[in-house]
């Protein structure tokens, strides 16, 4: 063994550095990878937690008619049936959480209306827009249109 | 933030792709590695292939080497928005991303490739240096040489023998370090500007042009500030391998640049028009005309028309420089022009580089100046030529 | 077995069973609201329908996506957005534009008549199935859920920007304020609560819909039965999730 190491030792030396390295390098990774990390693929399983961790902002509409039951009757039975309350009236999860404590966003009916049905020429040619000089007398579109159901007249 | 970058939009481009995502750092890292890869290449033609007339370069083709190595992760530290969990490549690489196993590959081949060839190389120096030296410069050589004494005939013998075989290892190895960078961006099938098979050829061709160029310019320049003669046989051999790379690195380039105009596919409309117009002058003329067929033309005038050492010499160094500016404008238009063009071949953006930022210019001027910093230190504390002269 | 320690058994077990809604019910009892039951990954595959034909181009879905998933408002980050194609003679070359991603609707450029056809797209990530962006992330921080979402790992992105160059859609950016990757997620939050994402709820026609290709209820599966449905850059084979209706062949 003397005989075969001869003039070799700086030769052990290094390869022992490298094995140390290897080791240190076996250890570390050992330790520092995050729990859970290939449980399901290759990441860190608690990221699927973390994904479903943020508070909605939005309630969605089922939410909303648990309360309001005038408002969805009106709505149900008219053209508006398939738009969501909070798409006019904004992000309202704390309201449904909380009703006293937040108010909800009432939308202003002279402007809202024109966010969908302001005549454009890249929108469907069936869906329902409007120039609002060429309409009647350009004032609230509330005047004319029940904003829930608006195919039927305001409510009286 | 980039205000004001939508003024510079032309087209369309998807509202995310307004800002560049790489920027002049990355730029810096695939012509760093080149250097690395293409001075290894030139060392061991002398090593391997037993071209003789280029022994005067090997030492200093090994440390230049090493010297741009360890700089060549640094942009890409600065770059990153968490460098701090820059480790989490070594502990849970992704095997499917090219980005991650480079990170083995770089560690393979500084390791295993790169010290231990230099440290081969230089153990009896090393050793010497350990018996004559004092003070600490004596503690360094003697940890450098890991305590061992022992410089007989046999031991050398083994050194060179092995040595040998890690440059024959070495060979593929820096083909890998340099091809896999390629790779990193000719597999992007979303990036038809990067997307080509023959995208890790061109950056190994590009790299070993480059490192040559390296090579050649450093071993003149040390030498001259040495006072050492240069030894023409030595650079004229030099220059002429640079001047085969460099026609089959261009041959590459053209077969793409050929191979695209003809097939003329969804995206070449709109890449044809950002060469012409955004990337004209680093495409055309930096890339094309001074930093290839110049240099190239220059090279193979030498080969016809017999000149005489003075003229040579002067030829290498203008050779020398307007190929490197050619090879770092091949990084530029690659990484910064396939950022230029929207992925739905309506648009254009531009790139705005800062000066002081964290990824703007002067960074990345500090950045390719410190391989010349750390080259000075080796070659003080490991001397390209012989001990005896550098002594004296 | 004697019939005592049988008669205990039964009762214990029977007991045991009921702990478990006892619990639920007692827990439901404290805090006023339904339990839901547990949420699985593997009953669900995620999806999107988007249908041109309905676009409206109003900018809801940006605006909610912003407001529920607190993306930056500069114009440079979005997780979804509409685009506004117009498209006189050849289909090579339309004219798109999208104004601050769509945030705030379309203003009039064109005008009635032109002989050209235009329509609006809204694009998001497309959830791919085979996704060339989780192929070149190289530590793992984005990954393919189980069912079906492609997620971002935050504490563990680099912010190398490599995904960003993958993806072919355009739908990633690089979160100035965290440093690292964010994109549409489908509102994993949400959609894993029983509701669906943001930009469905506050779509005001139904161009958009969330949809769970593993529910055999599911009407997707009519949908892609009966309509002519195609999905973004299909000769790049992302495995693309979201399916849209009636998309013109400019659309790129």
């Amino acid at each position: 063994m003397h005989r075969f190491l001869k003039d070799k030792e700086h030769l052990v030396r290094m390869a022992a550095l490298f094995a140390a390295g290897a080791i240190l390098f076996l250890i570390l990774q050992a330790v520092l990878v995050p729990k859970g990390f290939g449980v399901y693929g290759h990441y860190r399983a608690g990221a699927l937690a973390d994904n479903r961790v943020r508070a909605p902002r939005f309630a969605g509409r089922t939410a909303c008619v648990e309360c309001h039951t005038d408002e969805r009757d009106a709505w149900k039975g008219g053209k508006h049936a398939g738009v969501g309350c909070e798409a006019c009236h904004g992000a309202l999860a704390k309201h449904a959480e909380e009703p006293s404590a937040s108010n909800a966003f009432k939308p202003d009916p002279k402007t809202i209306c024109f966010t969908c049905h302001l005549a454009n020429v890249a929108k469907p040619k069936n869906f329902p827009q409007i120039d609002p000089k060429n309409h009647f007398d350009g004032g609230a579109c509330d005047g004319c249109h029940s904003t829930h159901a608006p195919d039927k007249g305001p409510a009286k | 933030m980039e205000e004001g970058l939508l003024h510079a939009v032309q087209g369309f481009m998807y509202p995310n792709e307004v800002e560049l995502q790489w920027s002049i750092l990355i730029v810096l890292y695939p012509f760093t590695t080149g250097l690395v890869a293409g001075a290894f290449i030139l060392a061991s033609l002398e090593r391997v292939f037993n071209v003789a007339a280029v022994k005067p370069t090997y030492r200093l083709a090994l440390l230049s080497a090493l010297a741009f190595l360890l700089v060549a992760p640094l942009p890409l530290q600065l770059h990153l928005g968490h460098p701090e969990r820059s480790f989490e490549m070594y502990l849970t690489p992704h095997t499917s991303s090219a980005m991650a196993m480079f990170g083995f590959i770089y560690l393979w081949y500084l390791m295993a490739v790169l010290v231990l060839e230099i440290w081969l190389d230089y153990r009896k120096d090393m050793v010497l240096l350990a018996r004559s030296e004092t003070g600490w410069k004596k503690t360094l050589y003697r940890v450098l040489t890991l305590g061992v004494d022992n410089i007989s005939e046999e031991s050398l013998r083994i050194d060179d023998k092995l040595g040998r075989f890690i440059t024959i290892v070495g060979i593929p190895s820096a083909f890998l370090l340099h091809g896999y960078v390629g790779f990193i961006f000719g597999s992007i099938k979303a990036n038809p500007w990067w997307s080509t098979p023959v995208m890790p050829i061109v950056f190994l061709f590009s790299a070993i042009v480059s490192g040559i160029a390296l090579v050649l310019l450093m071993y003149m320049l040390v030498s001259f500030l040495k006072g050492i003669p240069i030894d023409m046989p030595c650079v004229d051999t030099i220059a002429r391998y640079l001047m085969y790379a460099f026609l089959i690195d261009f041959s590459l380039e053209m077969l793409d640049l050929i191979h695209r105009i003809y097939e003329a596919d969804e995206s070449f409309k709109s890449l044809d028009f950002m060469v012409h117009t955004r990337l004209y002058t680093s495409q055309i003329l930096v890339q094309i005309i001074f930093g290839t067929i110049v240099p190239i033309s220059m090279l193979a005038f030498i080969q016809v028309v017999k000149l005489s050492e003075a003229a040579r010499k002067g030829i290498y160094v203008l050779a020398g420089m307007l190929t490197l500016m050619g090879i770092f404008a091949m990084r530029w238009n690659v990484v910064i022009g396939g950022q230029l063009f929207s992925k739905s071949f309506l648009g254009y953006t531009t790139y705005k580089m800062a000066f002081a930022t964290k990824e703007g210019l002067l960074p990345a001027i500090l950045l390719m100046l410190l391989p010349f910093g750390i080259l000075w230190v080796l070659v003080k504390l490991l001397p390209p030529f012989d001990v005896e002269k550098a002594a004296v | 077995m004697s019939s005592d320690r049988r008669d205990f058994l039964l009762t214990a077990g029977k007991l045991l069973v009921l702990t478990a809604p006892a619990a639920a019910y007692l827990e439901a009892m404290e805090t006023g609201k339904a339990v839901e039951p547990a949420y699985k990954t593997a009953e669900h595959y995620w999806g999107m329908i988007v249908d041109v034909e309905k676009c409206i181009g109003c900018g809801n879905c940006v605006r909610a996506c912003k407001t529920e998933n607190d993306v930056p408002l500069e114009p440079y980050f979005f997780r979804t957005w509409v685009e506004r194609y117009h498209v006189a003679g050849a289909a090579e070359h339309p004219d798109v534009d999208s104004p601050d991603g769509g945030f705030n609707g379309f203003p009039e450029k064109y005008a009635a008549g032109d002989g050209a056809k235009s329509f609006f797209v809204p694009k998001l990530c497309n959830q791919c199935a085979h996704s060339p962006c989780t192929q070149v992330c190289p530590v793992g921080a984005t990954f393919e859920s189980p069912d079906g979402a492609v997620l971002v790992d935050k504490t563990y992105c680099l912010g190398c920007r490599y995904c960003v160059q993958a993806c072919p859609y355009g739908c990633r950016f690089i979160d100035p304020r965290t440093k690292t990757v964010d994109k549409c997620n489908l509102c994993y939050h949400r959609i894993t609560k029983g509701l669906t994402t943001a930009c469905c709820e506050s779509c005001p026609t139904g161009a958009r819909q969330l949809v769970d290709l593993k529910d055999p209820k599911d009407p997707v599966h009519e949908f892609l039965r009966t309509h002519k449905i195609q999905v973004l850059k299909p000769q790049l084979a992302t495995g693309a999730k979201v399916f849209y209706n009636g998309l013109d062949g400019s659309v790129r």
